[in-house]
């Protein structure tokens, strides 16, 4: 297939994959900043939900005060964010027109009907009623897409392009997630703080859709390091790093398979996900601090994009 | 101007016989059903995503063609009259490409002026002495048809360059499938599916004899900012052809290739939608960044056919159109089957003043206009505009034709005040292979929608209607 059709399609994934993410990290923000302080803290929530989407300076940019019509505004509709919801949709409907004949017409009916609907939504007057049928306008038209890419589509290389997008954004999402929070998850017997972060952990896990799945899992009450095993280690878990990582060494695998051909992009993912699989939670607490961990596994996972983009994509 | 031939009642009550089974359905179809299957016409296609853009205006980029539910129809007999009348017309515009890039002999016969060709600027001397596989220059065309009366079917406009409206005549018979399944179960109704099947085969007979056995064909687009992008991806999907913008194209040694995810790729058979001018900034304009730098080298070198090839905007530049007629009988030695528009060329000093003093009446064009832009309809035209336009003529006279205004045909069509005849025209789309020439039956009619308008152009307000053959 063209290069430019496989970039089109793992960039559409990755835009409708981003603006499933940023609704549902909205999601949690509101959650949590409806809740009394004396539940919640004091943190500024609107301000952490910037920062998980990854666009704290971009907004610092364009407002002094991070609150919440400033940061809906500019998290699901402000053009001034290139990574905002509407903008997400926008361009994912743009490389989905380009590129009709890589899509099922199911697919392109999802991500187009999605769009169109969306249209009647501009930001102002969001009262409460409004934000969440907007959100979960957003999510149905994301999941649409996904389904109907998984239930339609050939599972050729276009498939396999259009997956590598999904997994590399979610992973990138998950971590960053992860990260704005990383102070409040405090390894195994640290002394854990009352009540009050209660919220938080919970937030945490409402903005990757995972609460229910922890309880499920470790049936246990919210513990910090669980919390960090759950969304890094625990491969049964699809927003997980290693879940993410299982996927991407699965399609690369398919796509050098497909064209009889190994590289760079393969040995990344394989090399970043025998790191996943070998690590314990508690180790990583211990000798790198999540933090730190973090850190590098988002750059690690940038560089396994940019070798996917070396070696097809251009 | 004569009253226009109605197309489904040749006198009050006295309906012919190909509407006969459109007036009994429109009699026991409510009004209110019409328009709830209008509705859902109109969502299926913004579902579908069928859109096109109208340059200029800012704000609606993308918009839906207005659709008529109400078919035109054909009866047999006359599509096959009209049928031989585009085979012979294409045949011969063929024969006359290649006459002109090869020894020109229509010119020494006197039978076409020299200069008008030479200074004609869609001539591209870099066709000159170029041997064209089976000389097959137009694969592609899109004859734009009138009617006015019984008989004659008259060509208005050869689109011979990039011709676009196929994607219509498949999806309007698509979403016409959709909404009235039953008119198509009780007659018999010619298909026209299998226009892609017909297009690849069509591309395939002209590849290059340096074409490996199993020939790659891609189509050229100019990109997702182009008026006509949903139709190149439509075609490119159903062919089942990759769908390439020039930057994703590269010429090594004079083999044209594309850049793909395994590696570089030939590429045998280009159906290109791009225009002459934007091919190869190389040989064509420098500044263009839509192109393939190098193609012509590759296309001269006998390595990429080109669909439709360099150089035939000549055969449908409106100053040409007038010698077809000629044309035809010069290379096929037979009577042209279908007409003329009798026109006037206002580079001849007599024509020129006749238009001038009868430009009230006349439609005035200039000769490489196209899309309704660029012309001018005298009898509708206010004052302001008609000096205008004479001033234009008078300046550069070989720029311009006139011809009268036709009074074309009218098919029954729903509008707001119910179902009244509006003005159609058709635009059947003619396929020319090295083995043989292909028509589906069928093409794009479309509706001026306003009463009395005789502008059917989508760019200005013009509507569509699905065309059927009867087979029967």
């Amino acid at each position: 297939m063209l290069s430019r059709t496989a970039d089109s399609l793992f960039w559409l994934a990755r835009y409708v994959e981003r603006a499933d993410n940023t609704a549902r990290i909205i999601d949690a923000a509101r959650r949590l900043s409806a809740m009394p302080e004396s539940f919640a803290g004091e943190s500024n929530e609107w301000e952490s939900a910037l920062a998980a989407a990854g666009a704290l300076a971009a907004f610092e940019q364009h407002h002094r005060t991070a609150d919440r019509e400033t940061v809906i505004d500019f998290l699901a509709f402000s053009a001034d964010n290139p990574s905002s919801i509407k903008h997400c949709l926008a361009t994912a409907r743009h490389n989905g027109r380009a590129e009709r004949t890589a899509l099922t017409g199911d697919m392109w009916e999802a991500i187009n009907t999605g769009w169109l609907e969306l249209q009647r939504f501009d930001g102002t007057r969001m009262d409460r009623d409004t934000l969440t049928e907007f959100l979960s306008r957003v999510k149905e038209a994301c999941l649409r897409f996904d389904g109907s890419a998984y239930r339609t589509m050939l599972r050729s290389d276009a498939y396999f392009f259009l997956r590598l997008g999904v997994y590399l954004e979610r992973a990138d999402s998950t971590a960053r997630i992860l990260d704005v929070k990383y102070h409040l998850l405090l390894p195994e017997g640290a002394r854990v703080g009352g009540g009050l972060d209660y919220f938080q952990w919970s937030s945490i896990l409402r903005s990757v859709s995972a609460l229910t799945a922890y309880r499920w899992v470790y049936h246990e009450s919210l513990k910090p390091w669980l919390i960090a095993d759950l969304l890094v280690l625990n491969d049964q878990m699809p927003r997980s790093l290693a879940s993410c990582y299982e996927n991407l060494t699965m399609f690369l695998d398919e796509v050098s398979q497909a064209y009889g051909r190994q590289g760079p992009a393969q040995r990344i993912a394989r090399s970043i996900r025998t790191r996943l699989q070998n690590a314990e939670i508690s180790e990583i607490f211990q000798k790198k601090g999540l933090h730190e961990f973090l850190t590098e596994f988002i750059a690690d996972n940038h560089r396994l994009g940019a070798a996917i983009a070396e070696q097809y994509l251009t | 101007m004569a009253a226009a031939f109605n197309e489904m009642f040749a006198d009050v009550d006295v309906c012919r016989p190909g509407y006969k089974f459109l007036q009994r359905w429109l009699k026991s179809t409510p009004p209110d059903v019409l328009a709830a299957r209008r509705s859902e016409a109109e969502l299926l296609f913004r579902r579908i995503g069928i859109t096109f853009a109208v340059y200029g205006t800012a704000e609606a980029e993308e918009r839906i063609i207005p659709f008529d539910i109400i078919p035109r129809v054909f009866t047999r007999a006359e599509w096959q009259r009209l049928t031989r009348g585009l085979e012979q017309r294409v045949r011969a515009l063929n024969a006359f490409l290649a006459d002109i890039y090869g020894n020109a002999e229509i010119l020494a016969a006197g039978k076409v002026p020299a200069d008008l060709i030479y200074r004609d600027p869609h001539f591209r001397p870099e066709m000159a002495g170029l041997k064209l596989p089976n000389n097959v220059y137009i694969h592609i065309a899109g004859i734009d048809i009138v009617r006015v009366d019984d008989e004659d079917f008259y060509v208005l406009e050869d689109n011979v360059r990039t011709p676009s409206g196929v994607s219509y005549m498949l999806e309007n018979r698509e979403v016409m499938m959709r909404l009235f399944p039953d008119l198509f179960a009780v007659n018999r109704i010619a298909p026209v599916e299998n226009y892609p099947e017909e297009l690849l085969a069509t591309l395939l007979s002209v590849a290059p004899h340096s074409a490996p056995d199993e020939p790659t064909v891609a189509l050229l687009t100019p990109g997702p900012f182009n008026s006509a992008y949903y139709e190149h991806s439509f075609l490119a999907d159903k062919l089942g052809v990759e769908l390439v913008e020039g930057r994703d194209l590269l010429v090594r040694d004079n083999v044209v290739v594309m850049r793909t995810t395994e590696g570089l790729k030939r590429v045998d058979v280009l159906y290109r939608r791009l225009d002459d001018d934007f091919l190869d900034p190389l040989t064509f304009r420098p500044d263009s960044t839509l192109g393939v730098p190098g193609l012509m080298n590759a296309y001269r070198a006998g390595n990429i056919t080109l669909a439709n090839a360099v150089g035939t905007g000549l055969a449908d530049d409106k100053a040409v159109y007038s010698y077809v007629p000629e044309i035809v009988r010069f290379y096929l030695g037979e009577e042209p089957i279908l007409k003329n528009v009798p026109t006037w060329r206002c580079r001849e000093p007599d024509a020129l003043a006749h238009v001038l003093a009868h430009l009230n009446e006349l439609v005035v064009k200039e000769v490489s206009g196209s899309g309704g832009y660029g012309m001018m309809i005298g009898p509708v035209a206010d004052t302001t505009t008609r000096e205008a336009f004479a001033a234009k003529v008078t300046a550069n006279p070989a720029n311009f034709i006139a011809q009268p205004t036709l009074a074309l045909s009218t098919s029954p069509t729903f509008v707001d005040s119910g179902v009244a005849p509006r003005h159609v025209d058709l635009r059947p789309f003619v396929l020319s292979g090295a083995d043989r020439v292909r028509i589906v039956p069928g093409g794009l009619t479309r509706v001026a929608l306003q009463q009395g308008s005789l502008v059917v152009n989508s760019s200005q307000g013009g509507g569509t209607k699905d065309t059927w053959v009867l087979d029967a």
